[in-house]
């Protein structure tokens, strides 16, 4: 029978648990023989489930799993080749570290002293020799972790199943350990399918990385694709930090976000909704009539490696990371070299604009009062007879400790040429007829762009209000 | 005097003094004295060399080892069960386990009497059977609750784990769940086969007339004789001494597994 190419295929994989909560939908991924992949996602994305699917520890409720071509999703995990390295090691306390490595050779009947022999073997691997009399409880995590890996390797599994097993150790135990698998992998030509939600640990070892979220792959990629080119907002957000902007397309290879336009370099078709994003690395602080945006500095932090840089340019902050830095206050301007800026296709348009608490613990916008209940947005807070804002545990909400993002979508908000009756007034700088309405960008005078959705006709360069409804915004609380 | 914390510990020294070493001194003297007061042996020899004494021994051995292992083949299946179970009504399953210790033992005694005489109609003929049964019914629950305790805490990645590495569900059992569950277990025996050795009541109120070692005690106290009475209060003491010791090697695991609630 001619071999797979491929060692293992998901196809079409669900699993949706006994409380009906769908951990992972329609997953889909094909690994090669040999590769390092890494399902990357924040906790409670699929990856561990997912994991546990292919070990056999969890059915999935539709689909297939196809190693070397056949499907395994019947068998129980025992009868499996593959092997799993657990979170918290899960070495098996009455036994010593021989016993533990030699208990997988024991099931397969092997004869004691090729046990012997590969036991030896696999403790030199993982740098452990002589270990074999020592109970578990006397080695330390990094040591559990090794005879782990060891107690896996020892049955020359087809796929190694890693879950989070750098989880339990310490920085500098984990940044070694790291390094050490890569080289295992390498000596060894196993396929390793790893989980992490450490996105640094993802791209230092794999050759495949596959991020995960609320069940559903997000991007599959090596570590360059998934960084340089993430797919999506989600992908930017989670790997490495980045400045993520909600814009539009103004014209061929211009983007307007953040209250500039930029020279990008993806061709996106004239009113296209895009996101924009912008490593902090990439940003280069220049003179304030040199940059693209104007802002001032609001924020340093010393890295070691570098200064984070705070600027806020209108209502909109960028943070930047560089090795020189200005003084607070400064007034700058910044740039990006179009090849930096990576726009992708926005999902959907919606607003996000800062909103503030003022003393009286209302919400404002733009000196507005917004007619909300502050007390349903803060989870756990409540209103005392005085009308002050007591959070969870009794204690006074400062205003200045929270930040409220509002959320509103294109069409729900209207267009008035009343200024009296709107939170915010501004120009129209770009308009878009898409079929049935047209879609404005309206530059307004506190420095943050909305997109509008309209089916009246207005004309650029027009000053309009913006008529906001409290009750289509979506609130949430940040820090 | 300035009050220091050890200054707590002097009501329960004074009761320790007063009902546990003074008894226990007490106790040394009589056994180790005949009825003049003068130091001997013979109440030691005496036991062993008595063939009522030794039968006596044997027969409460017999019968708290029956009941050792009656209790512990329904109570580990049953902890394992509720353990495993995801039943929404496991603590009601756990308390119907445990309400029994809640009425009055011989009002307990006394219905299991009423019963067994329903189904056996002469309780002396089974006296044997009657006082197992009357036994594990009494003793159950503390073999139940420290093997529940410690497979509830059992690791289950360690099952995983066993199962990975290409043990089937018997192996895994064997291999790895029971090893790791026997501090509850011996905690279970313990407070088993000890009381069965002892716990006469039982025997009198299902109407077994034989001895076993509490009666015993209790038949040379209420014969005045101290002597032999202290000697055989003794004996068993050194037992249970020994028991806890041989059942105690493994301090660790004790520590870490399940004594009783």
């Amino acid at each position: 029978m001619e071999k797979a190419e491929n060692i293992i295929e998901l196809k079409a994989i669900t699993k949706i648990f006994n409380d009906n909560f769908t951990a992972v939908s329609d997953l889909n991924l094909e690994v090669k023989q040999g590769e390092f992949v890494t399902f990357l996602g924040p906790s409670g994305c699929g990856k561990t489930t997912t994991l546990r699917m292919i070990a056999g520890f969890e059915q999935p409720t539709q689909g297939q799993i196809l190693l070397n071509g056949q499907d395994i999703s019947p068998l129980p995990p025992h009868l499996r080749p593959v092997n799993t390295v657990f979170q918290r090691y899960a070495l098996f306390p009455h036994m010593n570290v021989y016993e533990n490595i030699a208990f997988g050779l024991k099931q397969k009947k092997t004869p004691r002293d090729v046990i012997d022999k590969k036991v030896g073997e696999v403790l030199e691997l993982v740098d452990l020799e002589g270990f074999e009399e020592r109970s578990v409880s006397t080695l330390s995590g990094g040591q559990q972790q090794r005879i782990a890996i060891a107690r896996a390797l020892v049955n020359e599994p087809e796929i190694l199943l890693l879950d989070e097993p750098l989880g339990a150790l310490d920085l500098k135990m984990r940044k070694e350990m790291q390094l050490e698998l890569k080289n295992m992998h390498r000596e060894l030509g196993i396929t390793f399918i790893y989980v992490t939600h450490d996105q640094e640990e993802a791209l230092t070892m794999s050759d495949k990385i596959v991020v995960m979220n609320d069940g559903k792959i997000q991007q599959i990629g090596t570590p360059e694709d998934i960084y340089n080119e993430p797919r999506n907002a989600f992908v930017a957000d989670f790997i490495g930090e980045s400045n993520i902007f909600n814009g539009i397309m103004t014209g061929h290879l211009k983007a307007r976000f953040a209250g500039g336009v930029f020279d990008v370099v993806d061709d996106y078709p004239e009113g296209t909704r895009i996101t924009g994003v912008v490593r902090p690395e990439d940003i280069i602080i220049t003179a304030p009539s040199e940059g693209t945006v104007r802002g001032t500095v609001s924020d340093i932090v010393f890295k070691g490696m570098h200064y984070e840089i705070t600027v806020e340019s209108g209502r909109y902050e960028w943070v930047i990371q560089n090795i020189r830095t200005p003084e607070i206050g400064a007034a700058v301007g910044l740039k990006v070299d179009p090849n930096e800026i990576h726009i992708m296709q926005a999902e959907d348009h919606t607003n996000y604009f800062n909103v503030d608490m003022n003393k009286e613990h209302r919400l404002e916008f733009n000196g507005h009062v917004l007619d909300a209940d502050l007390a349903k947005i803060i989870k756990g807070s409540s209103r005392n007879a005085a009308g002050t804002l007591i959070g969870a545990n009794g204690e006074v909400i400062d205003p200045a400790k929270v930040r409220i993002v509002a959320a509103i979508a294109p069409k729900d908000i209207e267009m008035t040429d009343n200024a009296e009756e709107s939170l915010v007034q501004g120009e129209i700088t770009n308009l878009i007829y898409k079929g049935d309405h047209y879609s404005y960008v309206i530059s307004t005078d506190i420095g943050q762009d909305f997109i509008v959705d309209d089916e009246y006709l207005w004309n650029m360069g027009d000053w309009v209000g913006l008529i906001l409804p409290p009750d289509k915004m979506n609130f949430s609380v940040k820090r | 005097m300035r009050f220091s914390r050890k200054a707590l510990g002097i009501p329960y020294g004074i009761f320790l003094l007063l009902f546990v070493a003074a008894p226990l001194a007490v106790l040394f003297y009589y056994a180790f004295t005949n009825g003049s007061g003068q130091f001997t042996f013979r109440n030691l020899t005496g036991f062993f060399t008595d063939a009522n004494t030794l039968g006596t021994l044997f027969y409460s051995f017999a019968l708290a080892f029956v009941t050792t292992v009656v209790c512990l083949l329904i109570a580990y299946p049953t902890a394992y069960f509720l353990a495993h179970s995801r039943l929404k009504s496991k603590s009601v399953m756990i308390m119907l386990f445990i309400m029994p210790m809640w009425i009055n033992f011989s009002l307990r005694i006394t219905a299991l009497k009423e019963l067994l005489t329903m189904i056996e109609g002469n309780l002396a003929c089974y006296p044997f059977l009657n006082s197992v049964l009357g036994m594990t019914y009494d003793f159950l629950p503390f073999m139940i609750l420290p093997i529940y305790n410690v497979l509830t805490r059992l690791d289950q990645s360690l099952v995983e784990a066993a199962k990975d590495l290409g043990a089937n569900n018997t192996r895994t059992f064997l291999k790895v769940t029971l090893p790791l569950s026997m501090p509850g277990v011996m905690s279970g025996v313990m407070m088993v086969f000890l009381p069965a050795m002892t716990n006469y009541v039982v025997l009198d109120m299902l109407y077994n007339s034989t001895y076993i070692m509490g009666s015993l005690i209790g038949s040379y106290f209420s014969a005045y004789n101290w002597h032999g009475g202290s000697m055989i209060s003794l004996i068993l003491l050194g037992i249970i001494c020994l028991f806890t010791l041989l059942t105690d090697t493994d301090k660790e695991e004790n520590v870490r597994g399940g004594t009783l609630l």
